[in-house]
């Protein structure tokens, strides 16, 4: 295996402060960043773009459960309420949770993990950041002139004949994001299909790769029939058009085919890279091989390709056939399986493993727990029957963000900390992370616990008022966004004060195997010294050399 | 690697195959064959589109991947129109005739 | 075409040059996995497009199967004259993009030059005899919205369903006019590098992929001729 091992190391390290050419330091100047064809710069640039939209997506929750708080509409009005969860469910889903961990994570580590120099198309790459901010500014433009009030989903007619708030800018917005996502993943698939390293094989790839690819699968099948069913929408709002209202002939509910065709898999957008990071964090912090790995990588794909064929589960009470929504709730069920396998051998790769509990790791084992959680009411909402009562009540809130925060943004935040010192080359404070790991498990379940209880008890979505009886669940649920907002600031103030103030970390402060963890931390532009040349599997842990490899004190357990 | 020329008769060939399902198409439906109109139309349509796909686009010079890449994109369309279909021919009510007489 | 990475490494190391074509991008080992690539993300690309257009002809079938009748009588008021020309028009100009790329490929520069005019003058055409058509529905208030009101009886009784045939008929075709304008744009670019003399044997990729986009909007404009133009021939 080649190390990085070169004159330039022996001189370079924490004790001499001699700073190797990595590619932070290659180059300085604000247009070395703008005009970067880095693949690491550019997820650091997309970084911070969408740690931005991720604040600006949080203060509208904030909104929400203020307003929440008490029974009675007393903070805003109802129209503006309408607005608030709208940007919020706009802003976080196509701004936030489905480019983060591809764009951050995805970038940064794709190339090297395979052992390439960078992606196959850079400028490609740094045109997506461009694209993202673009869609981004359509969306603040129409969230600074009022917003929207559909609801993130645009359910027509009310969209395209009935609303007067800027459904026009909003919808180009995520049109234009969608370019941003769909350059990504072309990215990725042509990356990982043509510029692996000699000897890196599909079955030797980090099952972090899988995921991605995976995703990129998706995004691509799926993204283009939401901008076109989004592109309809504004053609027909701003030319009168009729093509989905029904008093002009259209069918509100071909929208909502159209519209799930692709937010469907978009969940899987989500989830797939969050639970790639998780594979890699298992297996380096319990020191052994993921269990079942090939299951593992055929399960990301049958999760893309089922992922395609069950979106009538959301049009379960809005006019499909009841044959269809047969159809579709039988294949839900069958598309939990593969991710239930992946849940079944992470908890198999635990077992006998030599487990330690850093950061990285405490957001891992929240995420399997939490996933569960998310992936088994999934079930119960695929479930005809009961998502009769259950559809547009709190249940499906609580739902999804157990699988969306619970899932996603816990595998983010993992790999962000696990990530941290060979994207930077610091370290941040193990006792502040770990707490912060902590704020938010608790603050993320008593947020969203409570609304499972809401929405089984009937309290509605996107209802600005309540009758009193809920009060309770809702005054426990704002208490927790509280205490996870708190979780989320934390890490957002030590990451930077690391980059100047922290530990410099070695190349592999956890010790972890795995090619990026090969080359130097942070890495040189080029990524790697020489080629590298894999002889054997990803986890390739042997027992007996596990207290022998290189791991900073300061990243150790105690 | 050297990559396929194709012979400039052999686009010329692929150009009148293209050249007489279009004549064929446009004379097929002025014939009121009934329901084999739309079978007939798509199948010549199916027809010059893999044409196309195989020899202007190369396809068949290609990687199996390209070819994967190809069949997939429409293999996915295939999903969209008939879960969707599913739905709509499933509702009796829809599928009664509107223009009056016809 | 088993070639590994390092295989490739180690030819682009041993090529003229040192490998170094002035075409070749750094994070690539050889134009053959340049090339390769290329190609792969211009077919993953094109998947995009056939799931963009793909939303269309979805909500097509949908509203020609719930609508029964009433898209064969609207496709009446098309020309399939026209479309039938245009429809030759546009073949013919993938004809003479592949037999730009062929030219590349055997590094004829003045072909590729005259191959690249004919098929922008023949996009030209298509956009041209468009423009006529898409008058001509102007002319007869068939443009959907609250100026639509079709002449012939049959479609005022079901206007509104009727509008619906016509919004799918400029929707349709308006994206994959657009798309052409982008790919004549593409195209003249080309035509200028070509000019320069950037493109020969060992490399012409962009011209490759720009073929690849072409050939896809021809093979959309194959579907919708038959079924906007074609679906109501025969009645009457």
């Amino acid at each position: 295996m080649n190390t990085s091992a070169t004159a330039e190391s022996v001189v370079a390290g924490p004790e001499t402060g001699y700073e190797r050419p990595n590619y932070l330091n290659a180059e300085y100047g604000i247009s070395s960043w703008l005009l970067t064809r880095d693949h690491k710069r550019i997820a650091i640039l997309y970084l911070v773009s969408v740690s931005i939209f991720f604040a600006i997506g949080s203060l509208f929750a904030m909104l929400i459960r203020l307003e929440l708080l008490t029974p009675e509409g007393d903070l805003m009005q109802p129209d503006t309420y309408n607005r608030v969860f709208t940007m919020h469910g706009v802003v976080m889903v196509f701004l936030f949770l489905i480019p983060s961990i591809p764009a951050v994570l995805g970038n940064f580590l794709v190339p090297i993990m395979i052992g390439a120099r960078d992606l196959a198309f850079p400028r490609i790459n740094l045109a997506s950041w461009y694209i993202y901010n673009l869609g981004g500014l359509f969306v603040l433009y129409a969230m600074v002139n009022g917003g929207v009030d559909t609801g993130w989903t645009f359910y027509t007619p009310y969209s395209t004949s009935y609303s007067n708030t800027h459904v026009i800018a909003t919808g180009l917005g995520v049109f234009i994001i969608g370019f941003s996502s769909i350059f990504t993943g072309l990215n990725f698939v042509v990356t990982i299909h043509r510029m692996r390293a000699p000897g890196m094989t599909w079955f030797r790839l980090p099952l972090f790769i899988w995921s991605h690819y995976a995703t990129s699968l998706i995004i691509l099948l799926g993204t283009p029939v939401i901008a076109i069913t989004i592109l309809l929408v504004a053609v027909e709002k701003a030319f009168r058009l009729g093509i989905f209202d029904p008093k002009l002939g259209g069918d509100p509910v071909l929208f909502q085919h159209l519209f799930w065709f692709y937010s469907h898999p978009a969940v899987y957008i989500m989830i797939l890279p969050s639970m790639g990071v998780i594979s890699e964090l298992i297996a380096a912090f319990s020191r052994k091989k993921v269990f079942g790995y090939k299951v593992v990588a055929f399960a990301s794909i049958a999760i893309a390709v089922l992922g395609f064929l069950v979106w009538g589960h959301h049009m379960f009470v809005t006019g499909q056939s009841i044959y269809a929504a047969t159809v579709f709730s039988v294949i839900s069920m069958l598309v939990a399986i593969p991710s239930a396998v992946k849940v079944f051998n992470w908890t198999a790769t635990l077992y006998e493993g030599s487990i330690s509990y850093q950061t990285p790791m405490l957001y891992a084992l929240g995420f399997i727990g939490l996933f569960t959680l998310g992936g088994l009411t999934g079930t119960m909402v695929a479930t005809l029957g009961i998502d009769v009562h259950l559809h547009d009540t709190y249940f499906i809130v609580a739902h999804f963000h157990y699988v969306m925060v619970g899932g996603t943004i816990m595998g983010y935040l993992g790999g962000l900390h696990y990530w941290w010192p060979k994207m930077t080359g610091r370290l941040y404070p193990a006792f502040l992370s770990r707490l912060s790991a902590l704020l938010v498990f608790v603050g993320f379940n008593l947020t969203f616990f409570p609304q499972f209880i809401l929405g089984y008890l009937g309290m509605p979505r996107r209802y600005w008022a309540y009758p009193e009886e809920f009060q309770v669940f809702n005054v426990l649920s704002t208490a927790g966004a509280s205490i996870l907002g708190v979780g989320f600031i934390l890490p957002l103030c030590y990451f930077i004060w690391s980059m100047r103030y922290g530990k410099k970390s070695g190349d592999n402060p956890w010790g972890a195997i795995g090619l990026e963890w090969d080359t130097p931390s942070p890495p040189p532009t080029e990524n790697f010294y020489t080629v590298p040349v894999v002889t054997h599997g990803p986890y390739e842990y042997n027992p007996e050399e596990v207290h022998e490899r290189t791991s900073h004190p300061e990243a150790r357990v105690g | 690697m050297p990559e396929h020329v194709a012979s400039i008769k052999m686009y010329v060939g692929v150009f009148l195959a293209l050249m007489v399902g279009t004549a064929l198409t446009v004379f097929a439906a002025k014939v009121d064959l009934g329901a084999w109109n739309d079978i007939v139309m798509l199948t010549i349509a199916v027809t010059k589109a893999v044409l196309v796909i195989l020899f202007f686009m190369h396809v068949k010079y290609s990687t199996r991947l390209t070819a994967l890449t190809a069949v997939g994109g429409f293999f996915f369309l295939a999903i969209l129109i008939c879960l969707t279909l599913n739905d709509y021919l499933s509702r009796f009510e829809l599928l009664g005739p509107l223009v009056p007489g016809k | 075409m088993a070639s590994t990475a390092y295989d490739r490494h180690l030819e682009g190391l041993a090529a003229p040059h040192g490998g170094h074509h002035p075409s070749l991008q750094h994070q690539f080992d050889s134009l053959e996995q340049q090339k390769e690539s290329s190609t792969l993300g211009m077919w993953m690309f094109l998947i995009t497009e056939i799931m963009f257009f793909g939303g269309l002809f979805t909500a097509y079938v949908i509203y020609r199967s719930t609508l029964h009748g009433v898209f064969a009588e609207a496709s009446h008021e098309l020309n399939v004259t026209l479309g039938a020309l245009n429809t030759a028009v546009l073949i013919g100009s993938s004809l003479t993009m592949a037999l730009a790329i062929r030219a590349a490929q055997v590094n004829r520069q003045k072909l590729i030059l005259l191959f690249l005019v004919l098929t922008i003058l023949l996009g030209t055409t298509f956009l041209g005899v468009k423009t006529i058509e898409y008058r001509d529905k102007f002319h007869h208030h068939l443009v959907p919205g609250p100026h639509f009101a079709p002449a012939e009886a049959a479609l005022q009784q079901v206007a509104d369903k009727a509008q619906i045939f016509f919004s799918l008929y400029f929707i349709m075709t308006g994206i994959h006019a657009l798309h052409m304008i982008i790919g004549i744009g593409v195209l003249l670019w080309l035509l200028v590098l070509s000019w320069k003399g950037r493109f020969d044997s060992t490399y012409y990729n962009p011209l490759e992929c720009a073929g690849l986009y072409w050939h896809f909007v021809d093979i959309v404009w194959i579907f919708l001729f038959p079924l906007l133009y074609l679906i109501g021939a025969h009645t009457h």
